[in-house]
This record gives structure tokens, C-alpha cells and sequence, in this order.
């Protein structure tokens, strides 16, 4: 460093990049870390600079988005390109109603949960859609073009057509920012429909694989169960699709089996996608009902056991 | 080689009029020195234009194969300024640059200002060698940065608790390394079309 130091002093003033004014930044940089760290201030900062930053995300997806946009335009004509859109969001609602009623159906059957009054039936539901931005390819992020405009709050489940996806752990005024469930940092509370079993599934950091460590080596785990949400822990709702069973191993201390599972959700394809707005209902005594009876969605086409379950209670 | 002989020649010697970057003599001329300002601000302009396009193209989304070999574009763009013209980017700078791009797309404040920082310092200090390196020494040296760069990330994520990434988060400073060549005849042909169109 000296050498150079002599180097550079021959040539060129100094005093742009002197050790003392690197110190102080580092120092500045390492505090404003720290705190930020404990605090949590650049949320805070993002949501107040929401107009500069949300418009700069725009601009980044846009070229994305024109490329979407002509390819749409291309394969078929503007109206069918309408249509096409209401009908996929459409079925999207009827694919999610659908799958949320397969797990009630198959509770049923094992008439477990029979007395579970307080999961609510309904689905009370919004549309968001993906803005085309890649915040950090090493951190599982998207962002949605809904914000605390739109009635977003922090912690809203985030599901598509086939499952959960993740949640939303950021809203400005008209854009979020959702963790995906594959996350390394993100877990989730499941239950392996067929046996029942609880366990939590944790992200990997690669989009297609979830791993649940530490399932007793004796559990009812078998390759190809599907994993549904169970509820606990009071952030997703119970009964919906997580993931499946891909492959299932010992640890070394061979005292726990450990599971591959690959998430239900088109993590990597989804476009439109759903955040759901009722809170589930904390567990412990039941809150009063705020809605008896079958709901107006589920009334129509569903099976007459699920409806026959809503009425009796 | 050629081009880096040429840029030598440009840049290196006692400006003539209308020449300098700013350190020249002063202008009695009045015509030259409108045409300076003229110029001045058509550089600045390219200057924060470049930062600007750099923090677009990072947000900007790649295909999913592709998406961790992104290089770090507003690191390799602040490289270069800070070799072509120190006097504007100090460490200083590269904290506010670094500020604006965690509130873009950070995690955590202040996480690319310590990157930037400790990346212009060293090129601050190593400036006068970078310059004069032929292409693919040059290349060489920002692929060592963006390196160094990893390590930081490395060590700020560590601290934060958050979990080591996956082996393909080395790949990107070789990406950035073979892109370097092109990030700079790109930025050094818009400023000497700059010079020429001016002069």
C-alpha cells in the first residue's frame, strides 16, 4: 500500500481516497447497518420515497413488459387477448376455490377437525400482478403492483392457482415486496394431508425445492404425499397446497428423516396471483362467528358434503 | 491497445482550448467558454445518465438460468468514472450512490455503500496503474474487485445472519470481468463523441 501510495504521488495529487476518509465511511456504512439491522429503517425510508422508487421499477420491468406485450399481440388479436386475460383470471379464482374445497373435502372424510368452526370457508380474495423487477437473483423476492393503496398490509398470504406462494413482507403506496415461500429465510407450518403430520417446510434458496428437516424417523412420510397448509402459527390459513414429497433421506445421526419437497405454486411462472385478505383467526377459544352457514361462493357447485358440514355448524 | 493509446494521448497532456476536463486554463475566448459549459453539461448528463441506465439494467429482470450470472453493472459503471474522472467520484459519491441503491433494491442500508466505498477506494488508490493497463489487464483487475466485492457481500450477509448463497454467486464477477471491455469502449466512445461533436 505504501509503495503504491508513492506511486500514485508522483503522478496525481492526493487526498480523494486517503485511509482516514475510507475509515470514516466504513464506520458511517458499518452503523447505519446495525441499526437499520435492529430497526428496520430502509422499509420505512422505501415506503416514504415510494414516488421515486416505484416509478423507477416500472421503467426497469417495462422493456419486459413489451416484450410480453407484443408477443401477445402477435399470437392473436387485441380482443382475444382481453378475453383471454378475464378468463385465466377467472379460472384462476375457480382453481383456488377449488383446490381450498379438495382440502376440505378430504377433511371431511377423515372427519378430522370436525369441530374447526372458526376456519373460515369463505375466500375473500384480491388480484395483484407481478411487476417484472429482480431485486437480488440470490434472494427468492417478487414484487406486486398492489400497495397499502390497495389495501395490502404486511403479512397477507400470497397464493396462485395451484398454492401458497409466499408472503408479503413489504408495502409501499402502490407496489409490495412478497417473500416467496422457497426463501432461505422464510418457513412454513404444514401438515402432510394423507397421515396428518405437522411439520414446518423451509425455503432453500433454489425456486423449485423446500426442505423439512427433522421429521421423526418413525413418521408416516412417504414419497409423493402432498403437504397442505395446517394453519398453525396463526399467518396462512389451513388447507392449502404447499407442496409435494419428492424424495426422503436419514440425517447422519439417523434419529431424523429429512424431506425434499417441490412447492405446489408455479413459482417461477406466475403472472397473476392472489393475496388473500382475511387473517386467519388465532388459534385458542373460538371467535364469534361472523359468518353462518355456507358461503355465497362455495353454495354452487361444491359437493354436498362440504356444504352439509357448513350448515350443521 | 490502439484505442488506449489514443485515450492516453487525448487525456493525458496540458489541455488546448477547449480540451480539459475542467483543470484547463481559463478561457478569455467567450465563445469558448460557452461552448464549455455546453459541454460540461453534456458530460454531466452522460454521467448520471449512465448511473441511471446502470441501476435500471440491475433491477431489470433476466431469464431465470440467467439471473445470478448478472454482473454488478452500477459497481462496473462507477469503476469506470472513477478512473476516467476521479475529481467527480470520491468516496463520498460512491456512499450516496451506494444509498440510492440499497433504497432501489437493498435489504439492508447501507450494504452497497460499504460495497462501493471499499470498491472506488481501491481504485482510487490504484488509479494511475489502472489506467495505463493494456484491455485485458484492466479486465483482469475489475474481475479482482468485483471478487473482493463477493467477499464483502459475503461477510455484510454473514454478520446480518442471513445464509450463504449457492456456488453459481461466484460466477458473477467473471461475467462482469468479460463484460468490462465492452462497458468501457462503450462509455468511452460516448465521451469522446462527447469531445469530437463539441470541439
Amino acid at each position: 500500500m505504501a509503495i503504491a501510495r508513492n506511486d500514485t504521488a508522483t503522478l496525481f495529487a492526493e487526498g480523494t481516497a486517503s485511509t482516514l476518509r475510507l475509515i470514516a465511511y466504513l464506520g458511517l456504512a458499518t452503523i447505519l447497518m446495525v441499526v437499520d439491522h435492529r430497526a428496520g429503517y430502509l422499509q420505512t425510508l422505501r415506503r416514504i420515497s415510494g414516488a421515486l422508487i416505484e416509478p423507477a421499477y416500472r421503467i426497469a420491468a417495462f422493456p419486459a413488459d413489451v416484450a410480453r406485450a407484443t408477443r401477445t399481440a402477435v399470437v392473436s388479436q387485441d380482443t382475444l387477448a382481453k378475453e383471454n386475460r378475464e378468463l385465466r383470471d377467472a379460472l384462476l379464482l375457480a382453481q383456488a376455490r377449488l383446490n381450498r374445497l379438495d382440502a376440505l373435502v378430504a377433511q371431511n372424510a377423515r372427519l378430522k377437525d370436525l369441530l374447526d368452526a372458526q376456519n373460515s370457508l369463505g375466500l375473500s380474495v384480491q388480484l395483484a400482478r407481478l411487476v417484472d423487477v429482480d431485486l437480488d437473483p440470490f434472494r427468492p423476492r417478487v414484487v406486486l403492483n398492489a400497495g397499502s393503496n390497495q389495501g395490502i398490509t404486511v403479512g397477507q398470504p400470497v397464493i396462485d392457482a395451484h398454492g401458497i406462494m409466499g408472503q408479503v413482507v413489504e408495502v409501499m403506496a402502490n407496489t409490495s415486496v412478497v417473500m416467496l415461500i422457497t426463501d432461505p429465510t422464510h418457513a412454513i407450518p404444514v401438515m402432510v394431508e394423507r397421515s396428518g403430520l405437522r411439520t414446518i417446510a423451509y425455503g432453500t434458496g433454489a425456486i423449485n425445492r423446500l426442505e423439512l428437516p427433522n421429521i421423526p424417523i418413525s413418521a408416516d412420510v412417504q414419497v409423493g404425499d402432498r403437504l397442505v397448509t395446517s394453519g398453525l402459527g396463526g399467518r396462512f390459513p389451513a388447507g392449502f397446497p404447499v407442496g409435494e414429497i419428492l424424495s426422503i433421506s436419514t440425517d447422519a445421526s439417523s434419529l431424523f428423516a429429512s424431506a425434499q419437497a417441490r412447492p405446489a405454486a408455479a413459482l417461477d411462472r406466475s403472472d397473476d396471483v392472489l393475496l388473500l385478505r382475511d387473517q386467519p383467526q388465532p388459534y385458542g377459544a373460538p371467535a364469534p362467528l361472523d359468518q353462518t352457514g355456507p358461503p355465497r361462493e362455495l353454495a354452487g357447485p361444491s359437493p354436498p358434503a362440504a356444504s352439509g358440514k357448513g350448515e350443521q355448524q | 491497445m490502439a484505442s488506449r493509446g489514443v485515450d492516453v494521448l487525448r487525456t493525458v497532456p496540458p489541455p488546448a482550448c477547449g480540451r480539459g476536463q475542467g483543470e484547463g486554463k481559463r478561457e478569455s475566448h467567450s465563445r469558448c467558454g460557452c461552448e464549455r459549459m455546453n459541454r460540461n453539461r453534456a458530460r454531466t448528463w452522460l454521467f448520471v445518465g449512465s448511473i441511471a441506465f446502470a441501476f435500471l439494467l440491475q433491477l431489470m429482470p433476466l431469464p431465470e438460468l440467467l439471473a445470478p450470472l448478472k454482473p454488478y453493472w452500477v459497481g462496473l459503471v462507477l469503476i469506470y468514472w472513477a478512473i476516467e474522472t476521479p475529481e467527480r467520484v470520491g468516496l463520498g459519491f460512491a456512499f450516496m450512490v451506494g444509498l440510492a441503491g440499497d433504497l432501489l433494491s437493498g435489504e439492508l442500508l447501507a450494504e452497497q455503500a460499504l460495497r462501493l466505498v471499499v470498491m472506488i477506494f481501491i481504485v482510487l488508490r490504484f488509479r494511475a496503474r489502472l489506467r495505463f493497463f493494456p484491455m485485458w489487464q484492466q479486465a483482469l483487475a475489475v474481475f479482482a474487485l468485483l471478487l473482493n466485492d463477493r467477499i464483502v457481500v459475503i461477510m455484510v450477509r454473514g454478520f446480518a445472519g442471513d445464509p450463504m448463497p449457492s456456488s453459481v454467486f461466484w460466477l458473477s464477477p467473471l461475467v462482469g470481468m468479460m463484460l468490462w471491455p465492452f462497458v468501457f469502449l462503450a462509455l468511452d466512445d460516448l465521451r469522446g463523441r462527447l469531445r469530437v461533436g463539441d470541439s
